[in-house]
């Protein structure tokens, strides 16, 4: 439980230094464009790293066949979230998805 | 010039809309936390303090996982880079306030309370906006996204603890991510820092430690800074657009 918590502290100190950085540590001083290039990637990086070993990778193998249930619905939830431009309409499909392809398949 | 009081409730009113698709995460935050094996007092604490949401996403999966603390602080710390854009961009608005201040509203200094903040500050000159009392809004526009934040997450798992593990709710951690990732990967750098950083953390996802997924960004932002080199001299976005979510 000791260790939970720890962990929690680390948490709240890396991200509270990120989000102070700028504001108070460096007293709103100009951030290399370089640095402003780099962390544009965050986001798309941090996400797909996420993602697609969960969609590829769902018993620890690589599985890239039609019965990996979880990468058809993964595919089925990008493309409603590609075409509907929503957030949450492509979490809904996705899950219906999976549902309907375990059932199936 | 605005009341103190107006700005505050403005800013409340203005973060509103948005709690109708940050909610629904906070929920199922909730629900992969209890799935997760966190306790509740854990689960919850996450959200009071850490308050962001994707790394809090991920903090409990790798919990789960049985990850080191190093690794989930490392994670945490990556994903929440992008934060740092959001304090630059702030940063010669809060310039005149107190130490105090600038503490508070950094810690509410999430994407949404960002976006919505930022779209007030613009209102007006920087030098203009400082004699007003804008702090007051985006202290109102933070204030309400932490508190429905709690909410949600609360509620998420207390639910979840009443959802069969057949239902494979697990997913929706995978199907979170996909709906945020699609809006980010809207130019040829960005999907290529998202092809790069995906095929590294599926090639290096046996690891020790989880550390496929840090290498994974680090090559991910190689790939996009790489391409964008290529394709067309660099832009520097003076005030980056924050993604919907925390």
């Amino acid at each position: 439980m000791i260790r939970l918590w720890l962990i929690i502290g680390g948490m709240v100190l890396v991200t509270y230094s990120v989000r102070l950085s700028v504001i108070v540590l460096l007293r709103g001083a100009e951030m290399p464009p370089s640095l402003v290039r780099a962390l544009r990637f965050v986001p798309p990086a941090a996400l797909s790293a996420i993602v697609l070993p969960e969609l590829v990778t769902p018993n620890g193998a690589l599985d890239l066949s039609p019965g990996n249930v979880r990468l058809l619905a993964g595919i089925i939830a990008g493309v409603v979230a590609w075409t509907t431009r929503r957030t949450l309409l492509p979490i809904a499909v996705g899950m219906v998805a999976l549902w309907v392809l375990q059932a199936v398949l | 010039m605005r009341s103190p009081r107006v700005e505050f409730w403005a800013g409340l009113r203005a973060q509103l809309p948005i709690l109708l698709g940050t909610s629904p995460f906070g929920m199922i935050y909730g629900i992969i936390a209890y799935e997760a094996g966190l306790p509740f007092s854990v689960a919850l604490a996450m959200s009071l303090v850490v308050f962001a949401g994707s790394s809090q996403f991920i903090a409990a999966q790798l919990f789960a996982t049985g990850a080191t603390g190093v690794v989930i602080v490392l994670t945490t710390f990556v994903v929440n880079l992008r934060h740092m854009l959001y304090s630059a961009s702030v940063a010669p608005y809060v310039r005149h306030l107190s130490p105090a201040w600038k503490w508070l509203l950094a810690f509410l200094l999430t994407d949404e309370a960002y976006a919505v903040t930022i779209s007030r500050y613009r209102q007006e000159p920087v030098e203009a906006a400082r004699d007003t009392a804008a702090h007051w809004f985006f202290l109102g526009a933070g204030l309400t996204l932490w508190a429905s934040w709690q909410l949600s997450s609360a509620a998420g798992f207390l639910l979840g603890a009443q959802i069969p593990a057949s239902w494979s709710l697990d997913f929706t951690l995978a199907l979170t991510f996909i709906a945020l990732l699609v809006p980010v990967v809207q130019d040829r750098p960005a999907i290529l820092a998202a092809l790069a950083a995906g095929t590294v953390a599926v090639l290096a996802r046996g690891w020790p430690y989880n550390l496929g997924l840090s290498a994974a960004v680090i090559a991910g932002i190689g790939a996009g800074l790489l391409a964008e080199h290529w394709q067309r001299p660099p832009h520097v976005a003076a005030h980056p657009t924050p993604r919907r979510h925390l």
